[in-house]
């Protein structure tokens, strides 16, 4: 076999919580092994270089949405992302922008998902769901409208949109792709009884779908393929529609 | 010394700690929920196939009820579970889905008329009743008689943690995140809170509630290639371990997935082959017919696992660099089908593998992927050790799975679990009265503090991921999916002498907060404990049984084996768990153990197991409606708001 390739990579340390720490660029060498992705090249390094290095994976499957990342200059998974597409093995890494830094390359998108579900209020809305006997049959619902619920219910919260979005690094409390996705999913919904008022209020100023410059970086940038220009138009329409 | 006063502390936010969650603070008792990862970013989510529920409204389901549920769970679990738990699961599993669908699951739903399914190799057209139309849909999973697994598209893990989870929101239940669970506040009766690490400022904080609830998920990452996420360490179980007090249950049963892509292990759901998939060999030829006529594809995973490595261990696996595969071709069922039923599977073959399976062949290999062992538990979830330590989901050995559970039971299990233990959480602390001196969390907080300084301290030592990157291939070479007397010999004892290597620990990296390397010190040393009961477990039981495959002991003998293993780790000092054993009763089991219909039946049978089948026999003589036979067989309680009869379209609650 011929010798592997030298794959050099570029992270971005710092350690907010560690006094006089400065933001830097280290640049780690390995050797690349096949099939190798950024979640493997990760821990080789700090196996074996540096044990201090910090990052996110859980699934490492590309369904939890933990390891986002930008990757020479795009938001995307790091752990399905394989070290071979990169033609002159160099990849620069730094964490998401828009979230608060925990260190390195790892970032707590967790807190900004939850205020993002609380100020959407991520739930089904309907008063009589709770009073429903679980004993009997469920509510049919049309086998398209299943579906199409599902496709915008696939978000996996990696926050690849937030940080690809100008308007949501320039103003912290505009809502985001993520969160209009969110409504678009419950909205799609014939359980939750809210209605195009109570849309309205959550969604109808700069913060929310009127800030949006519907530059689509989100969904460029989404690696579930959620269908957010669509979405986004639908609902300014809509919003619109119902003032 | 910070401490957290809650009623119950659900250490885990996967599907079954937020569902206990929930229901313990509907009850009126206040819940924090503690996790390493952002709640939606538990393993829950990675699930991908479905969840059992016997709804019976699709075609194929119809004629189902909890009764060929129960019947399916118990022969999968190769009659290793506990039928009182089987029972209560598989009678509650048609309101937990209906549940789910109130909180936003966007159940896959039947469509009625014409459609074509792909079933043993042929396209077959079957149709949809018209009054089933917009009821859940059901898919077919291994070891099942009908079609059972209800669905989202292969997404069903994700939308049901993230319906879970808003539910959980919405009921303002806080979710500390990335924080771990470092030790059990006890006294050696009743178990008080646990000491928690910030896995960002690295703080310690003494939790301290009337209940605790383990829901930690499973240990597949003690073995070197596993489909389970990163952070699957088994820590909740261990940290139960660590009591001395608190026994795991079954910790040597350990199920392997037939199809998870190589290298990489992450799993293509069982749904594949569920919806027509097959399994084919270096030479294209479709070779589980040959071993397993009746269910081919489709029998139990345990079975289908050891076939692909019996036929691969014949030379007829496909030679690749890292070792021998099978294909999963799931060409077969066309483009359309793939692109909406099974997405994610299409997705991960195009970013791991490059290839696209509307097209290819998938290269996989059976692969760690499942713990029925956990922390034991009676049917009310509550450790029979410890008063106050609850667990559930994967964590647990409730012990609805024996040795080996069936594809969509487990996250089946996980809500289901959620459901009755949350119930019996509350009813424990609406007796409960905190009488706790703070020395004895002082204590605790001491002593994990002092192993922090340790491992800090030390300037020359073992390095953790070495002696953990041993111990992974030690599980995978020696305690795999055969397993025999010698190799077992060799695994207990190497691991034994890492075990006491991993006292000697040292942590480079000098940092208090945020710390992957002090992380994986304050692990390694409980993994092993962990490994070292599955290793010693399986050793000991000289038999074989569901997913524990003896190669010197093939047959199953209830004789002497139709028992429970319960390790216990007595003190700190020891360097390997003790094992006991808890017995299965046949004169009370609902369905005394028979054959599961795989290969030659080689089972030693009980003496008791005759007298039962009379028994039975002579009761069902009686012509008794079959929820009343099933009271006199095998008289369940459930909590109040969680029985009743289950309706199905067509024949109500018959
Ligand atoms: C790839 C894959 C696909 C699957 N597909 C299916 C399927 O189709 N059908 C099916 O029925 N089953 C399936 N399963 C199994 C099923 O998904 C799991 O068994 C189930 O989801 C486990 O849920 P849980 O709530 O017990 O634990 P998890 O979801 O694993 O959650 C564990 C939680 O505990 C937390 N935690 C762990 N340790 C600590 C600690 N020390 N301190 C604090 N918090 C801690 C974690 O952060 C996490 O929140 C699949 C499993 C895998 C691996
Ligand atoms: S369209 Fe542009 S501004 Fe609007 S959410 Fe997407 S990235 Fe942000
Ligand atoms: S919308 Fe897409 S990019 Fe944004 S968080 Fe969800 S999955 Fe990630
Ligand atoms: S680690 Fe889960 S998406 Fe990358």
């Amino acid at each position: 076999m011929s010798s592997p390739r030298k794959l050099k990579l570029n992270v971005l340390r710092y350690d907010p919580r560690k006094e006089g720490d400065e933001p830097r660029m280290v640049t780690y060498e390995l050797d690349e092994a096949p099939s190798m992705t950024i979640f493997i090249a990760l821990n080789e390094i700090r196996r074996k270089q540096d044990s201090s290095l910090k990052f996110d994976f859980v699934c490492r499957a590309g369904i939890c949405g933990s390891c986002g990342m930008v990757i020479n200059g795009r938001p995307d998974l790091a752990c399905r992302t394989l070290t071979s597409q990169f033609e002159d093995g160099e990849i620069t890494l730094l964490p998401l922008p828009a979230f608060e830094l925990i260190g390195d390359l790892s970032v707590d998108t967790g807190k900004f998902m939850r205020a993002m579900s609380e100020r959407v209020e991520s739930w089904i809305h309907d008063e009589e769901a709770e009073r429903r006997e679980l004993t009997v049959l469920e509510e049919p619902m049309d086998p398209d409208t299943a579906d199409r619920i599902y496709e915008l219910d696939r978000c996996i919260e990696c926050g690849c949109c937030i940080s690809a979005c100008g308007t949501a690094r320039m103003r912290p409390a505009f809502l985001g792709a993520a969160g209009f996705m969110r409504v678009a999913r419950f909205e799609a919904d014939p359980r939750d009884k809210r209605t195009a008022e109570g849309w309205y209020d959550l969604l109808g100023d700069d913060d929310g779908i009127f800030g949006c410059m519907s530059l689509m970086g989100c969904e460029d940038h989404c690696p579930k393929d959620l269908p957010h220009q669509n979405r986004i138009a639908y609902m300014r329409r809509k919003l619109v529609q119902s003032r | 010394m910070k401490v957290v006063y809650s009623d119950v502390l659900v250490v885990g936010g996967g599907l079954s700690g937020l569902r206990a969650a929930i229901a313990a603070t509907k009850r009126g008792h206040d819940a924090v929920v503690l996790s390493l990862v952002p709640a939606k970013r538990s393993h829950s989510a990675a699930a991908q196939g479905g969840m059992q529920a016997s709804l019976a409204a699709a075609f194929k389901s119809r004629g189902d009820n909890e009764d060929v549920h129960f019947a399916d769970t118990v022969k999968g679990s190769d009659w290793g579970c506990d039928q009182d738990v089987a029972r209560m699961f598989a009678n509650t599993a048609p309101k937990a889905i209906r549940e789910l669908s109130t909180w936003g699951v966007p159940w896959s739903r039947v469509r009625s008329g014409d459609r074509e399914v792909v079933v043993n190799a042929e396209r077959v057209t079957i149709t949809e009743p018209a009054d089933a139309h917009g009821l859940i849909t059901a898919r077919d999973f291994g070891g099942t008689k009908k079609w059972r697994t209800c669905f989202t598209a292969d997404g069903t893990g994700h939308t049901m943690l993230y319906a879970m989870d808003n539910k959980a929101i919405e009921l303002q239940i806080p979710v500390h995140e990335r924080k771990e669970a470092l030790a059990l506040i006890h006294d050696g009766g009743t178990c008080h809170g646990a000491i928690v690490r910030d896995l960002v400022s690295g703080e310690l904080v003494a939790y301290v509630s009337k209940a605790t609830v383990i829901a930690t998920g499973g240990y597949g990452r003690i073995y070197a290639v596993s489909t389970n996420a990163i952070i699957c360490e088994g820590m909740g179980a261990a940290i139960a371990l660590e009591t001395g007090v608190a026994p795991l249950g079954n910790m040597e049963a350990v199920q392997f997935h037939p199809t998870a892509i190589v290298p990489a292990g992450i799993l293509t759901t069982e749904g594949c082959r569920g919806d027509g998939g097959l399994l084919r060999d270096v030479e294209g030829h479709r070779f589980m017919p040959d071993y397993e006529p009746e269910k081919k594809e489709l029998a139990s995973r345990d079975v289908v696992s050891r076939r692909m490595t019996e036929h691969m261990r014949k030379g007829m696996g496909v030679p690749s660099p890292y070792g021998d595969h099978l294909w999963l071709d799931i060409t077969l069922l066309g483009k359309a089908h793939i692109d909406k039923n099974l997405r994610e599977v299409k997705e991960i073959c195009q970013h791991f593998l490059g290839i696209d399976p509307v097209n290819d062949y998938i290269p996989v290999r059976p692969t760690q992927h499942y713990s029925m062992g956990g922390v034991r538990t009676r049917p009310t979830g509550e450790s029979p050790g410890l008063r106050g330590l609850f667990s559930v989901g994967e964590a647990a050995c409730w012990d609805m799975h024996g040795f080996n559970r069936l594809g969509g039971n487990s996250v089946a299990e996980t809500v289901v679990a959620g459901m009755i233990v949350g119930e019996y959480v509350a009813d424990y602390c609406d007796g409960a009265v905190v009488d706790l001196q703070t020395s004895l969390i002082q204590g605790f907080l001491d002593r994990e503090r002092g192993r922090i300084d340790g491992l800090m301290a030390r300037d020359r030592g073992e390095n953790a991921w070495e002696l953990r990157d041993a111990m992974e291939r030690i599980m995978m070479e020696k305690v795999g999916i055969f397993r025999s007397q010698e190799p077992l010999d060799q695994a207990v004892e190497e691991l034994t002498a890492l075990h006491r290597r991993s006292r000697n620990l040292v942590c480079r990296n000098r940092v208090r907060s945020a710390n992957p390397e002090l992380e994986a010190c304050l692990r390694v040393p409980r993994m092993l404990k962990l490994a070292l009961c599955v290793a010693k477990g399986a050793q000991a039981r000289t038999e074989s049984r569901g997913a524990h495959a003896r190669e010197d002991y093939p047959e199953r003998n209830d004789r002497d084996w139709l028992k429970r293993t319960l390790a216990r780790w007595p003190t700190d000092d020891d360097d390997q768990p003790t094992l006991e054993y808890e017995t299965l009763d046949i004169m009370k089991m609902e369905l005394p153990p028979g054959s599961r219909g795989y290969g030659k039946d080689q089972t030693i049978h009980h003496p008791d197991t005759a007298r039962r089948v009379a028994e039975i026999d002579a009761l069902s003589a009686q012509q008794l409606d079959r929820f009343e036979l099933q009271q006199r067989l095998n008289p369940i309680e459930l909590p109040e708001r969680l029985r009743g009869k289950n309706e199905r379209v067509g024949i109500g609650y018959e």
